[in-house]
């Protein structure tokens, strides 16, 4: 027979074997994991990227007062309907005086963005001074252009696969020569609402609108959610009716996001007739889906609070309710904050819901209130990557981006709650 | 708004070295198997054939005893002896667990304190207690010292409140430990320290009676010392009753020694009688270490 020592001997090799397995089954996982973020991360970095940056026009625009004013009133109502349009219009026939053709000019037109027209006519209005005077003035080029400076239009296609034809092309290639041309920060991106051009349509709306809906959202299913946390943990007598909600509130965390969006279609909307589209609904509908989220995750932190502290708080005297007022909610609260926060992220990525309620219409001014009618962020995406233009692609891709920042933080805010605040007893 | 009854129950007597004469209690002799005398002659708090169910099981099984003034009563027994669930009676702090059910009569001078009418707040804040595991609360030393104070509204201002804080963390023997890091958190003291600190957080607010559940098994055997010390200082003025795993314990600190065996309370009588000559064998075996 054999020693003991000796038989574990025998079987340790093996017993090595299937531990060094199951590591490296884990690593695997892990790996697989890290590999899918950083694709995703990859692709839409790289497909985003380019949007920060936006191509420019110098021109050199004579105020024409004849044009502008031609009263010489210098009436802020004349100056807000002259035609500006005809400004650039002349601006780039005298820089282009081999065109002649009807066709052609309105092609050569369209090199600037119909933005222009609204950053010259700001500059009158600011300024009237300006009028009679020739200006150095720097204007957003149409996406086309913009396109064809990112590399996303191919000159060697040929012309008649090409959005942009060889004319075009020469008049781009005019401009950049002579140094009238260069990419600059699109700060129009960040600071502009919806549009139908590429080149104007920026996320600023989308975030207000989705910054008034997690409001709504915030201020509802925190309180609610907490309160609802504290009766059922702390003050609910276990019997089959609060079993039955319990069970319910694990229901409804898992109720899929749509569903809320057509109750808040017909309860809302339809029923209590509040307006169309607006971060007002949104958030309403978004503190249902929430709800169950920070109800559940309270009530986890309020469970972690020792039994001891409440024992020292009830061996005073305290009631229960000072109990939990004085100690255990303060003890609960990062955990709380946490719930809510990830909650909250979780409501900033929705969409669903959303598109039920009108949140996809076409808005272009970032609303001023939760009742005025806007977009969120995931819908303002989910809008751009239906449009046709190929510059809306890489805005899609920055606007996921820049989601992905606010997640990011958001979700970073609650790691960093819970390390900061947690307790050890 | 408090009723009558309240009322008289909120009021304490003085405290002093005299014992104030206890208003008149009828004597009601109690039906037990145990051994001993379980009553005093001025009782402070009496028990009669007290059971307590957890469910289905029976925890304790028919206990009578008083606990008079000034004295450290000391319940020892086996683990699982019911001793601990028997403290907890005795300031209810066994509403806390869903299944339990206490059936007899346990009463607080004269009035019974499962009455309907009585209020658990007011019960606990004369019948204070010390748990076995230190537990300040997770704030200041101030706070929690303050803490009882503050909720049963003892301090009609800030330097009132100061005063009972000092007061109270003087007797506990931790002023001078603490007295200049009143304002750093109360986790942040040693075990034995944190102990003394429940012990200045529960006579803050001036208890009739203090329970103790094990409040040394977590300490060293200097801050053991330290708290024992402590006990007998406290016997001046309130009422003490110690459960203890120690049996040493009990001989230093208390003056009579309750014998705990499943559930049934064994032998009940002085603490010099019963180490010395145990009546019943149950009680010796266990004294002389042959269980435990």
């Amino acid at each position: 027979m054999m020693k003991t020592a000796a038989k574990i001997q025998a079987s340790l090799k093996k017993r090595y074997a299937a531990e060094r397995r199951f590591r490296s089954y884990g690593l695997v996982s892990v790996a697989i994991g890290l590999a899918a973020l950083l694709l995703l991360f990859i692709s839409i970095i790289a497909n985003g990227y380019t949007a920060f940056q936006q191509t420019y026009l110098k021109l050199d625009v004579q105020f024409d007062e004849a044009i502008i004013d031609p009263k010489g009133t210098r009436d802020p109502q004349t100056l807000a309907r002259a035609d500006y349009g005809k400004l650039i219009k002349k601006t780039m026939r005298e820089r282009f005086p081999d065109v002649k053709n009807r066709r052609d000019k309105r092609k050569l037109y369209k090199l600037v963005s119909p933005g222009a027209v609204f950053s010259i006519q700001g500059m009158v209005r600011k300024d009237p001074r300006l009028i009679g005077t020739t200006q150095t003035v720097w204007v957003p080029a149409d996406d086309d252009v913009d396109m064809l400076i990112k590399g996303y239009i191919n000159r060697d296609d040929p012309e008649s696969a090409r959005r942009l034809k060889d004319k075009e092309i020469a008049w781009i290639d005019a401009f950049a020569a002579t140094g009238s041309m260069e990419k600059r920060f699109n700060k129009t991106f960040f600071t502009a609402g919806d549009s139908r051009e590429p080149e104007l349509a920026g996320i600023w709306g989308a975030v207000v609108g989705s910054f008034y809906t997690l409001l709504v959202t915030l201020v509802l299913s925190f309180p609610v959610g907490v309160a609802a946390a504290v009766y059922l943990q702390e003050f609910a007598p276990r019997n089959r009716w609060t079993d039955l909600i319990e069970v319910n509130i694990n229901n409804l965390a898992a109720v899929p996001s749509i569903v809320f969006g057509l109750l808040g279609l017909s309860v809302f909307l339809n029923f209590m007739a509040l307006p169309r589209s607006a971060p007002l609904v949104g958030g309403l509908v978004l503190s249902l889906m929430t709800l169950p989220t920070v109800i559940i995750a309270s009530r986890a932190s309020l469970q972690s609070v020792p039994p001891s502290i409440r024992e020292g708080a009830l061996g005073m005297g305290a009631s229960q309710m000072q109990m939990v007022a004085h100690h255990v909610l303060p003890l609960a609260m990062p955990g709380m904050l946490t719930g809510t926060i990830i909650g909250m992220s979780r409501a900033l990525g929705e969409s669903a819901p959303l598109l039920m309620i009108g949140m996809v219409a076409f808005i272009v001014n970032a609303p001023e209130g939760p009742l005025d009618p806007s977009t969120v962020l995931p819908v303002q995406i989910y809008l751009w990557a239906d449009t046709p233009e190929r510059a809306f692609v890489e805005r899609t891709s920055a606007a996921t981006l820049v989601l992905l920042g606010f997640l990011v933080v958001m979700n970073g805010a609650a790691v960093w709650l819970r390390t900061r605040f947690e307790q050890r007893w | 708004m408090l009723n009558q009854k309240q009322a008289v129950l909120l009021e304490s007597p003085a405290k002093s070295n005299e014992p104030a004469p206890p208003p008149p209690v009828k004597i009601h002799e109690p039906d037990t198997k145990t051994v001993g005398r379980v009553t005093v002659d001025k009782p402070i708090m009496t028990t009669r054939e007290v059971d307590v169910y957890y469910g289905d099981k029976q925890a304790i099984n028919n206990v009578s005893i008083d606990i008079s003034y000034n004295e450290v009563l000391s319940m020892i027994g086996p683990s699982g002896c019911g001793k601990s669930t028997f403290l907890r009676c005795l300031n209810r702090m066994n509403d806390t667990i869903e299944s339990a059910h206490v059936t007899g009569k346990i009463e607080l001078e004269g009035h019974d304190i499962y009455d309907k009418k009585t209020d658990v707040v007011t019960l606990r804040a004369r019948v204070g207690m010390v748990f076995q595991k230190p537990n300040p609360f997770p704030k200041s030393v101030y706070e929690n010292a303050a803490y009882g104070p503050r909720i049963h509204g003892l301090a009609r201002n800030q330097s009132e409140l100061d005063e009972i804080v000092e007061n109270s963390l003087h007797r506990a023997g931790l002023w001078d430990e603490v007295k200049d890091r009143l304002s750093q958190p109360g986790t942040g003291l040693s075990g034995g320290q944190q102990q003394r600190l429940c012990i200045a957080r529960c006579i803050a607010v001036n208890p009739d009676v203090i329970l103790m559940d094990e409040p040394c098994s977590a300490l060293d055997p200097i801050a053991t010392a330290k708290i024992e010390e402590l006990i007998d200082e406290l016997r001046r003025n309130y009422s003490i009753v110690i459960v203890t795993h120690s049996m040493q314990q009990a001989a230093r600190v208390s003056q009579r020694t309750a014998y705990f065996h499943l559930g049934d309370l064994i032998e009940v009588g002085e603490t010099s009688t019963i180490f010395t000559n145990p009546q019943v064998k149950l009680t010796e075996d266990y004294l002389t270490g042959r269980f435990g």
